[in-house]
């Protein structure tokens, strides 16, 4: 580490040194910006990308956007994706590669008033649940299985307003976001009827950074720098929770979406709860080898997948190919 | 300046806090009235307002979702042709100007058999009706999964979207109303699409924030979700919801209320507004889309008004109260300054300057009254003092004139004891205290020759001056006569005699007349109408019976006798007049003849004078202090057992 620790400084000194030679990245968010990805806004709004010599450039996101298949066409250098995307795509012969496993637990939820009376999975049977189309279906979709129950799936887009309403029974909801906008729209906590997927047993590890394989044995430096800068970022905007917001909320408003300051700064509590885990040793950005491995055999039984590739194919480390 | 307990400081004082007190509650009470007034015409006007407004929102949402409602109503009733579909919608576009855009979206291949998603859609685009699919138009997420189709197709009712930014139509706020149709009947129904109409809400809320409330009141518009629609804050609108800055002010109440609103409740409260300005807010439901509009009137400037009419009232007050003051302290100075002139003057009459010049009052009120009595008053004391002053310098001049008249009355009884030192055989003392300056009593003792002892007591009818000279004359008399006459009776008759020719004032006189042979002790009494003489013989002690006789004055020719008793050695004579026995205590009581002849009893017999002061002393006992009503005189004779005196006045003869 104290190796590495030197390696970093000595690099980011001769970097600042020659400010010229700043290699061109892009890396695309899962969706657009808000606080989920504060440590990448902020790392490149206070320069530590271009410390660590990248000239980033972050793509938009939201819908219609695809990270990985922007990973796949090369439109993008690194994107974020959940750790059940990347291993699908990696099963269905896409060579990506985990560079930093961002958050650690998982925060899916099914979110149902209370006044429906749904207070555990078997209590879905046969009820309306709001299920979001693609990839982030596949953990309920998984825990569906595990229970045996047959759900009325309705897809929910990327508003509240259908479970808000009654459309629906249950809801997918992120505790860092939907969640609370559940309660910004005036239901309170204590109005409903949560069941985390961290709880089910089904703790699976989200967003984490990806590049594809070629890219990385072209240039590993450029892909340990990055990860760096953004891990630096995240440790920026935790110092500085205040500035982070400032930060999202400019680059939202760019991007002309609502922003909301209350929402935002829950999202970056709650990052702070899913990033910094208490009980883990490893730094942050380590994927544990044991939840890759489950979350691997959960999705293969399952049948979303029929095998999942080795560990260190999957997850690249700098260190480890320096030791 | 008046003094601390001047009456013109208590009056502006007590004037002054009642007035402030009265003027304070009345002002308290007026302003805590206005305000209820206020407040209550607060409810009614912001009611109506609220009312008028919704109104006027639900009339246009109202119109919207008719059309809409029209459009699925008539696609559930007749088939139509893909052209006849077009033509239908444009028309419905066209002929709704307050409606933005409309489409049919339809169910999976319930349109065609052949091409699965189907939603044609007119809009509005700068003043022309333009075309669009929205089958196409949505590229990453099929029209199936948003919110305006997916809503009302769950429910199965009409449903208002909640408002959005709708990014093609440069970016103004819409609301969609979305109507399902249905095809079939009964068992075979099910839902063929949803009609879409959409309205810019953009007019609506310009209505609502064109809405101006005294200086910063304003109108709000809340989503069903509680998401801000008009605001004055612009930064919030569509960013913020009601509960995401009740959440991020850490206001709990706000979230409550917000609560309250969502629910369609309507209500009237104080509260902070999202200005952070105390302010009464009138909130009810937009029914048909579940909004909340909501009015807010600053409390400070609604109360504007009030505290201003209170603070000129107040002015008011105060200046009020000045002139009070001033008008205070010049009545009381009208009052205390002759007051004062009238106290200075008068303290130069209590000191005596009775000439002093009373203050002149012109006003006939009670001051004015007050000063001329104190003239008036002043004339009399000067009259009455003059008159004390000469009254009091003629009574020191007839007392001086008494004083002489007791001094010679005084020298004229014999007042020296023993009178006769060469006469050891018998003993006489004599007292006489008068009641006034002069009295009318008198006693008497003289030798008419070398052995007979004339001595005699009496008492004048009336008291002081007349009863002086009237004795005078008497005592003069008597001395002459008895000197001449020698014998009791005679003495009596002859004083009688020239008393009573000339007697125009109708006096008279008590006497005891007697004669003792001091050789033998034998003594020769007449009595003129006198209190009986007590004898004092071998320790016993009795009145003496007298013939009464008739007092000397009123009558000519009266005829006295003599009587005789015979005196021994230790005898005594006691002759008092009646201001003994008559002598009175504070209660009335008369000493009495048995009080005197008990006292006698007790009286120490060894010689007259003690005997005789005993008995005064005892009298002014019995008196106690009360005032001597008469003149008080004793006298006291004794024969004693010594002969010598008989030799010695023989040779002295």
């Amino acid at each position: 580490m104290v190796v590495v620790a030197l390696f970093l400084f000595l690099l980011s000194f001769s970097l600042a040194a020659e400010e010229m030679i700043l290699k061109h990245a892009t890396f695309m968010p899962l969706w657009s910006p808000q606080a989920q990805f504060a440590g990448y806004y902020v790392a490149l709004d206070k320069g530590i990308y271009a410390r660590y010599g990248i000239a980033l450039k972050i793509l938009e996101s939201g819908p219609g956007n695809f990270p990985d298949q922007a990973l796949k066409e090369g439109k993008a250098d690194f994107a974020i994706l959940w750790l059940t995307t990347a291993i699908k795509c990696r099963a269905a012969g896409m060579k990506l590669v985990n560079l930093a496993q961002i958050i650690q637990k998982s925060s899916l939820m099914l979110v149902s008033k209370k006044s429906a009376g749904i207070r555990t999975v078997a209590d879905m049977d046969g009820k309306k649940v709001g299920l979001w189309v693609g990839d982030l279906s596949i953990p309920p979709l998984v825990l569906f299985a595990k229970h045996h129950i047959k759900v009325q799936a309705v897809p929910q887009s990327h508003t509240v307003n259908l479970f808000l309403r009654g459309g629906i029974d249950v809801a997918s909801a992120m505790w860092f976001n939907e969640y609370h906008t559940i309660y910004s729209s005036g239901v309170d906590f204590d109005e409903l009827n949560v069941v985390s997927f961290s709880g089910e047993g089904m703790n699976f590890p989200e967003d984490g950074i990806y590049t594809m394989e070629q890219g990385l044995h072209k240039d590993p430096a450029l892909a340990e720098a990055f990860v760096a800068a953004s891990l630096e970022g995240w440790r920026y905007a935790f110092a500085h929770p205040d500035e982070a917001l400032d930060i999202v909320i400019k680059y939202m408003r760019e991007a002309k979406v609502p922003a909301n300051r209350v929402h935002q700064k829950w999202m970056l509590d709650r990052m702070r709860d899913l990033l910094v885990t208490g009980t883990r040793q490893e730094p942050p950005g380590h994927l544990d080898e044991q939840d890759y491995g489950y979350v691997g055999r959960v999705m293969q039984e399952a049948g979303l997948i029929r095998n999942y590739p080795d560990y260190n194919d999957f997850a690249w480390r700098a260190d480890a190919e320096k030791k | 300046m008046p003094r601390k307990n001047s009456i013109v400081t208590k009056l502006i004082l007590v004037i002054t806090l009642s007035s402030v007190l009265i003027f304070a509650v009345t002002l308290g009470y007026n302003y805590y009235q206005s305000r209820m007034i206020l407040e209550r015409e607060l409810e009614n006007n912001a009611h109506n307002l609220v009312s008028s407004l919704v109104y006027r929102v639900e009339t246009e949402l109202m119109s919207v979702a008719k059309v809409a409602e029209g459009v699925a109503r008539s696609l559930e009733t007749s088939k139509h042709s893909e052209q006849e579909l077009l033509a239908l919608l444009r028309t419905t576009v066209e002929k709704n100007p307050e409606m933005y855009g409309s489409g049919i979206a339809f169910e999976p291949y319930a349109f065609s058999a052949e091409s699965r998603l189907y939603a044609p859609y007119y809009y509005r685009e700068k003043g022309r009706i333009a075309f669009s699919r929205l089958d196409k138009s949505y590229r990453y997420v099929p029209y199936l999964y948003w919110d305006w189709y997916q809503i009302p197709r769950e429910l199965g009712k009409p449903e208002w979207s909640e408002p959005y930014f709708d990014e093609g139509a440069g970016n103004i706020l819409m609301a969609t109303c979305s109507v399902p149709f249905y095809g079939g009947t009964g068992a075979t129904k099910r839902l063929r699409g949803i009609v879409t109409a959409d309205i810019s809400l953009d007019a609506l809320t310009e209505l609502i924030s064109s809405v101006r409330i005294l200086r910063s009141g304003y109108a709000a518009l809340l989503s069903r979700n509680g998401m801000i629609l008009a605001h004055p804050l612009k930064g919030a609108i569509m960013n913020e919801t009601f509960f995401s800055i009740g959440e991020s002010r850490n206001d709990p109440s706000l979230r409550e209320l917000g609560k309250k609103m969502v629910r369609g409740e309507s209500g009237f409260i104080l509260y902070n507004s999202l200005m952070g300005v105390r302010s009464w807010l009138y909130y009810a439901p937009v029914r048909s889309t579940g909004w909340t509009l909501a009015v807010v009137f600053p409390e400070e400037e609604l109360l504007e008004n009030v505290k201003q009419l209170s603070m000129t009232m107040a002015a008011m007050g105060f200046f009020g109260l000045m002139l009070l003051v001033s008008a205070v302290v010049h009545i009381a100075r009208t009052i205390i300054k002759p007051l004062e002139l009238l106290a200075d003057a008068t303290d130069e009459i209590a000191a005596g300057n009775f000439d002093v010049v009373m203050p002149s009052v012109a006003s006939d009120d009670e001051v004015g009254v007050l000063a001329h009595d104190f003239q008036v008053m002043a004339a009399s004391l000067k009259d009455y003092i003059k008159n004390l002053t000469e009254t009091t310098a003629a009574k020191e001049r007839i007392q001086s004139e008494l004083k002489v008249a007791t001094h010679i009355q005084e020298s004229l009884l014999p007042r020296l004891f023993p009178p006769f030192p060469n006469h050891p055989e018998f003993e006489i003392y004599a007292s006489m205290v008068p009641a006034k300056e002069v009295g009318g009593d008198f006693y008497d003792f003289f030798f008419i020759d070398d052995y007979n002892l004339l001595f005699l007591i009496g008492d004048v009818s009336d008291k002081g001056v007349p009863a002086a000279l009237y004795m005078m004359v008497t005592k003069t008399l008597l001395k002459s006569e008895g000197q001449r006459l020698g014998e009791p009776d005679k003495i009596l008759s002859s004083v009688n005699k020239i008393l009573a020719a000339d007697n125009d004032s109708c006096m008279f006189t008590t006497v005891f007349c007697a004669i003792l042979d001091v050789r033998t002790g034998e003594v020769r009494f007449a009595n003129a109408g006198h209190n009986p003489p007590l004898i004092i013989e071998s320790g016993d002690v009795r009145y003496l019976a007298v013939k009464p006789g008739l007092m000397l004055g009123p009558m000519a020719g009266t005829v006295y006798g003599t009587e005789r008793i015979s005196l021994k050695p230790g005898d005594m004579l006691f002759l008092y007049t009646d201001g003994v026995t008559e002598a009175i205590n504070q209660q009335e009581e008369l000493y009495g003849e048995r009080q005197l002849l008990k006292a006698l009893l007790l009286a120490p017999k060894g010689d007259v004078s003690g005997m005789v002061h005993y008995i005064s002393a005892e009298v002014s006992r019995h008196a106690a202090g009360a005032p001597q009503s008469d003149d008080i005189t004793m006298l006291a004779i004794k024969m004693t057992d010594n002969t010598m005196g008989i030799e010695s006045a023989r040779s002295g003869a």
